[in-house]
């Protein structure tokens, strides 16, 4: 990266800087409260509650916590071979058709069968969502950043197409398809837990959220211990000397597209056969824009990215219980507060950086001259 | 004549289409051209919208509205340029964090000033940016092709459109023909070597990026005070993203840039025309695909099969000053 790249303690780079930007888009977020006349501490006290003060919820705190953990990953994976994917809105979208082409003709079989197929379905049409964008990035240098973009209004288009014309049951004037059968639903985990005799409170969280765990795990091994990992970071670092090792980067470029691409693909397990279990419009609903700055938080490492999926789960839950709670503030502040921390924990994530290595490094030289 | 009739009215409505996107096109241009991506180009020209719709709407003039829209617009380009050029932040990121904040804050604000669910209140003729109709345009719409032409296409629009399109010779004077447009374009393609004349690297990309905004309040104040009579949430509606490809599509170029947005006009204006008409041989089109057109032959256009469209060399690299 081109930023100033002194070093600094690790857990400077990994915690302290993301936590002074997080403040600040905080201290940003009190101001546009008080220009709608609500008290920023309040705000946020209602906020907290509802991401974690009751067991509902939590709940839907980590449903949408489990979309940004797929969302980051997938940006994430590309961003370390060097690419920017910012298509996981569209190859989400497009992996909740292939969910749905799983879960429509196929409900009656039992859920063991259903659940596998259905989450190679959301990785198929995600990753062949990538795969255009990829391969011309990789043979024709087409900018991945640009065709991505264009890729997303194309999914856009197409699946309101399928869903207005060919997937929505007859005379039905609703652009959705028909409800999932039984066994294509994603078991809760309330209902997982009654099933044990345990009682915990209601909400969409689903099977799909340990399904993201696992994802994080395997791509976190996949990036630090296989040599498909190494490869796709010594292309992102350098890619002149990933050709001059011997590596392939176009091949590279595509694998790591199509990964992305999956794991963008496996959203739509979460809202389309977890919650919705139906395929509707708009369901994506900026997830995948989020994931760059779930992706950038975590420093690219699925450990991170958990985490900073959590943050963003709160914000959107809080946000939603505030929004419930207070007429006078809609859900538009939550897409105002994410801008904010994409802002500056994603932009201006330098912005900090001088002054808290001035910091560090003058006690450093002081010690070394004494 | 009934056809005749109808490509006039056709090319007059893809002419009132081609408008906002003409701005933003021309505005991304600036920025592009001088090293800064901006994929924020929609949520500028929503902040614009949204910013004309309110100002007119408590003046009741739409000069105010758009003067509004300008600075509204350019102090969203500065923060930016305050990330990505100051900061060398990561522009794409930046793009992105522009775009949501420009569409949360919109509607929040509105529905906070306004309550009236997103919306700005309904202007009233003399503070909307109305079409002047020409001397005798009536007198000629009678006269085939030329007085079609005058009365339905050239008469009748608003002033933004004239500067819409006049804009488009400015751009490309200024780009190509002043000292500061040789500039602009070497910071986007050397900047090393603008350096090295002495030239401030940042504050030849800030003035890129400041233009970028006066441009995008104009496409803004278009849609909200010319077009419809106020802002509608989102009324942007993917807008910005459709400039960008005809930047794309017209190779960062100004004149090219202007006919990329008249063809999306077009096709625009046509998928609207098309809506469940059948065409005789291929039955209905579906809308979806007309609106796809231009993302897919932007994508076709970078894939290298229409010429080749190659970027701006220093586009999205941040300049560091070598000590």
């Amino acid at each position: 990266m081109s930023g100033p790249s002194r070093e600094l303690p690790r857990w400077v780079d990994l915690g302290l800087i993301p936590l002074i930007n997080l403040i600040a888009a905080f201290l940003v977020t009190s101001l546009v409260f008080l220009a709608i006349g609500e008290s920023p501490i309040e705000s946020v006290g209602i906020m907290l509650n509802g991401a974690f003060g009751y067991g509902s919820g939590l709940g839907y705190t980590l449903f949408y916590t489990t979309n940004f953990i797929f969302t980051g990953l997938a940006f994430a994976v590309a961003f370390h071979a060097g690419l920017f994917n910012i298509g996981a809105e569209g190859q989400a979208y497009l992996g909740g058709l292939g969910v749905a082409l799983v879960c429509l003709p196929l409900g009656f079989l039992p859920m063991v069968i259903v659940i596998p197929l259905a989450i190679i379905g959301a990785a198929l049409f995600g990753a062949a969502w990538a795969f255009i964008p990829a391969y011309l990035q990789a043979k024709r240098g087409s900018h991945v950043v640009i065709t991505t973009i264009m890729f997303n209004f194309i999914a856009s288009a197409l699946m309101i197409y399928l869903l207005v014309n060919v997937m929505s049951p007859k005379g039905s004037m609703n652009p959705e398809t028909r409800t999932f059968d039984p066994n294509a639903h994603l078991p809760l985990i309330h209902d997982v837990f009654a099933g044990l005799g345990i009682e915990i409170a209601r909400s969409p969280l689903n099977l799909s959220f340990l399904w993201a765990l696992i994802c994080a795990v395997v791509i976190w091994l996949m990036l630090w211990h296989t040599t498909l990992g190494y490869q796709l970071r010594v292309l992102g670092a350098n890619p002149a000397a990933a050709t001059y090792a011997g590596m392939k980067p176009p091949r590279l470029i595509i694998i790591a597209m199509l990964i992305s691409g999956a794991l963008s693909g496996f959203l739509a397990l979460n809202e389309i056969m977890g919650s919705q279990n139906r395929l509707l419009l708009e369901f994506t609903a900026g997830y995948g824009f989020v994931g760059i700055a779930v992706a950038l938080m975590g420093r690219s490492h699925p450990f991170g990215i958990v985490l900073a999926a959590i943050l963003f789960g709160a914000l959107y839950q809080g946000g939603a219980d505030l929004s419930f709670d207070k007429p006078t503030v809609t859900r538009d502040m939550i897409v105002v507060i994410q801008g904010l921390v994409i802002l500056f924990a994603g932009a201006l994530e330098h912005m900090f950086r001088p002054q808290i290595a001035r910091l560090f490094q003058g006690s450093r030289f002081k010690a070394r001259e004494a | 004549m009934e056809w005749l009739d109808l490509i006039a009215q056709v090319s007059g409505s893809a002419i009132r289409f081609s408008v906002p996107l003409l701005f933003a096109c021309l505005a991304g241009l600036y920025s592009e051209r001088a090293g800064v991506f901006d994929i924020g180009l929609e949520g500028k020209m929503l902040v614009g919208a949204f910013t004309a719709g309110t100002i007119a709407a408590l003046t009741g003039s739409a000069w105010l509205g758009l003067l509004a829209a300008i600075l509204a617009s350019v102090l969203f380009a500065l923060i930016h340029g305050f990330a990505s050029i100051t900061h060398r932040g990561n522009q794409i990121v930046s793009g992105v964090a522009i775009n949501f904040i420009a569409a949360g804050l919109t509607a929040q604000l509105g529905e906070t000033w306004f309550k009236l669910g997103g919306q700005t209140p309904q202007l009233t003729n003399d503070a909307r940016f109305m079409g002047y109709a020409w001397p005798f345009a009536d007198a000629l719409r009678g006269v085939p092709v030329l007085g079609q032409i005058y009365s339905q296409i050239l008469s009748g629009q608003n002033i933004l459109v004239y500067l819409a399109f006049l804009a488009v010779p400015i751009t490309w004077w200024l780009l190509y023909r002043t000292r500061f447009g040789l500039r602009l374009r070497a910071v986007g393609e050397n900047p090393a070597a603008v350096d090295t004349a002495g030239i401030s690297v940042p504050s030849m990309r800030y003035a890129a990026v400041a233009c970028c905004g006066i441009l995008c309040g104009f496409a803004g104040a278009y849609l909200s005070i010319a077009q419809s009579a106020g802002f509608i949430e989102h009324m942007t509606a993917g807008k910005g993203f459709i400039a960008l490809a005809a930047l794309i599509f017209a190779k960062w170029r100004p004149v090219p840039a202007m006919w990329a947005c008249l063809l999306f006009g077009v096709l625009d204006a046509i998928s609207i025309r098309l809506q469940g008409v059948p065409i005789a041989g291929i039955g209905t089109v579906p809308v979806q695909l007309m609106q796809a057109v231009p993302y897919i032959l932007t994508v076709v256009l970078l894939a290298g099969f229409i010429g080749h469209a190659v970027a701006p060399k220093a586009g999205g690299v941040p300049y560091v000053k070598e000590k």
